[in-house]
């Protein structure tokens, strides 16, 4: 006797499309409930706990955190290529940033913004043709330490190009404040939250619909594979690196105006962006994005509800909760379990 | 003049040596198989057409040297090669594997892929699908119809039947005798189960320890004494 097929349940039968809409909007939501829920602890510990300031903290963290988001994508973006991790990735923004400071003594700040991308994105495949290339195919300690080497030599670049003194940045955004449903937030901090997004949407879109990203998408899967195909992997590369040099460059060009113009001032960043694409796992650019924006509103609303942290222990703080995530989930919030075969 | 020739070819990974003198040819429309133990430097040999290893000797392809240029270089003569494991990008859509088949292609991809469907038509139904998410014989097809899609002159399988039921198997080799017989296709394939390969193949090799031990045509070898004991099991 024949037996019937079970009909599949419509319900998990959902395409894959649908169900990155559910889970992100569910993630969404699951993430204000949570942010709803710690407020609701606060009003009963902190006296002086206001809601509306409360909101104004996790907009100007959710600020802070694009920032490292960015980041954190241009070092997913190359690690999902290559498996290393780009030390100097911080110095190239602040080196674009440097950039776009003497191109703005001469134009306006959005033809510089576009003018600075555009050189970031040569200046990034450059690199990687010149500097990168030659020891490709070494072991990855090897390229990770010349890649801490490009960072001692741009640091000590800019110093010697524009001299280490502090300068001021302008920010296209004014510096007001505006209201939204009674939440006074910072105009800047909006501004910052809308170039993130605008990039990140056209970097989706661009991996998503081309077929440019299509090709880079498989040489991060498979470098071998994809010259059998006959893809010129080196170039892929050097595009790869090109993209990591936009995203850092517009990281840095929003941070400057409030980390002001100076050799070092991606170094704190880059750490926190290291930390934010570790927590939402190494390889997942939707991890490095989530990371940043979570670990951006939780060292805001560390620093400034839990006294003993402060303005000074925000960094530490943020690698506890970094090493708890990776105790209970060591692949990251996003990333996948690496399985060697033999 | 063959498609292929392959003249005193050596080959090495680091201080190893894999290929120690192999001579071989494919004439352009015949399905040649290279038979062999683990080890015998099947694979390499496939590795070495496809400038994947470090060669010495000459490899002539179309007329053309293409020893130690690149794998691109290769694949974009014409040179289809499906690699041990398959290659597929197992985090990209069946389709967007087929894509990646057109990259470098020599004919229109629309053309192709929908000549590609009519050998596997099953594909229409998943396409959306991780290409990681096929079962064995799903992913050997997918990584054939994505060669395929390229419209190679030269077809390179490495072991397509490892891991996989002999009904998967009988099929996947009924098919490139398919393409072989309607497009007239050159295959060149690298085989342990050398009874099917046989059946498809009209000449063989059989390499052991990095050369060619024997070669003939498929009646010869299987009427081949040692190659019967020692490959074909009676």
């Amino acid at each position: 006797m024949a037996i019937p097929a079970r009909p599949a349940l419509p319900a998990l039968d959902v395409s894959p499309a649908v169900r990155t809409l559910i889970l992100g909007l569910g993630g969404f939501l699951g993430s204000i409930a949570a942010l709803v829920l710690i407020g609701l602890v606060l009003t009963q510990t902190e006296e002086a706990f206001t809601w509306s300031g409360y909101w104004q903290q996790v907009v100007s963290g959710l600020a802070q955190g694009a920032i490292f988001a960015s980041l954190a994508l241009a070092l997913v973006l190359i690690y999902r290529a290559t498996d290393i991790l780009n030390f100097a990735q911080g110095e190239m923004a602040t080196f674009t940033t440097y950039i776009a400071w003497s191109l703005m003594n001469h134009m306006s700040y959005w033809p510089a913004f576009a003018l600075t991308l555009v050189l970031a994105f040569i200046g990034g495949a450059a690199i990687e043709r010149t500097i990168i290339r030659p020891v490709e195919h070494r072991p990855e300690i090897v390229v990770v330490i010349v890649t801490i080497g490009l960072l001692i030599a741009l640091n000590g670049l800019v110093a010697w190009i524009w001299n280490p003194e502090v300068k001021a940045f302008d920010s296209p955004f004014p510096n007001r404040t505006t209201e939204i449903g009674g939440v006074v937030v910072a105009i800047q901090d909006l501004g910052v939250l809308g170039v993130t997004l605008v990039t990140v949407i056209l970097l989706w879109a661009f991996f998503r619909f081309t077929a440019l990203g299509l090709v880079m998408r498989a040489v991060a899967n498979s470098q071998d594979a994809s010259r059998l195909l006959g893809v010129r992997v080196g170039w892929m590369l050097a595009l790869g690196w090109g993209l990591a040099a936009v995203l850092g460059a517009i990281a840095g060009m929003m941070a400057a105006p409030s980390v002001f113009l100076d050799p070092n001032m991606m170094l704190i960043i880059l750490i926190y962006s290291f930390a934010a694409a570790v927590l939402g796992g190494i390889d997942s650019p939707v991890g490095a994005i989530v990371g940043g924006l979570v670990l951006g509103v939780l060292i805001n609303l560390l620093g400034t509800y839990v006294d003993f942290i402060g303005g000074d222990l925000r960094l530490p703080a943020a690698l506890v909760v970094l090493l708890i995530v990776l105790l209970i989930r060591p692949q990251g919030l996003f990333g996948h379990k690496v399985v060697r075969r033999v | 003049m063959p498609l292929l020739e392959l003249k005193d070819v050596h080959a090495r990974y680091g201080p190893i040596r894999a290929l120690h003198g192999v001579s071989l040819t494919v004439d352009e429309g015949e399905v040649v198989a290279i038979l062999g133990a683990n080890g015998a430097g099947k694979t390499t040999t496939l590795r070495s057409i496809s400038s994947m290893a470090r060669t010495s000797g000459e490899i002539r392809y179309g007329g053309k040297r293409i020893a130690r240029r690149s794998p691109e270089y290769v694949a974009r003569q014409g040179v289809a090669h499906v690699p041990e494991g398959r290659g597929l990008f197992p985090e990209l859509t069946v389709w967007e594997n087929l894509r990646m088949g057109g990259v470098a292609g020599r004919g229109a991809f629309e053309t192709e892929v929908k000549r590609v469907m009519g050998y596997f038509p099953w594909i229409e139904r998943r396409r959306d699908q991780p290409a990681a998410t096929l079962s064995g014989g799903e992913q050997q097809m997918l990584a054939l119809g994505r060669a395929l899609v390229s419209r190679p002159r030269l077809l390179m399988l490495d072991e397509p039947s490892l891991g996989l039921a002999p009904t998967i198997v009988r099929e996947l080799f009924a098919t490139v005798k398919r393409l072989n017989e309607e497009e007239s296709l050159t295959v060149l394939v690298v085989e342990q189960n050398a009874t099917i390969a046989l059946e498809v193949a009209s000449r063989a090799y059989v390499l052991e320890v990095g050369k060619v031990a024997v070669e003939g045509t498929s009646d010869e070898l299987r009427r081949h004494e040692g190659v019967r004991k020692s490959y074909l099991g009676y």
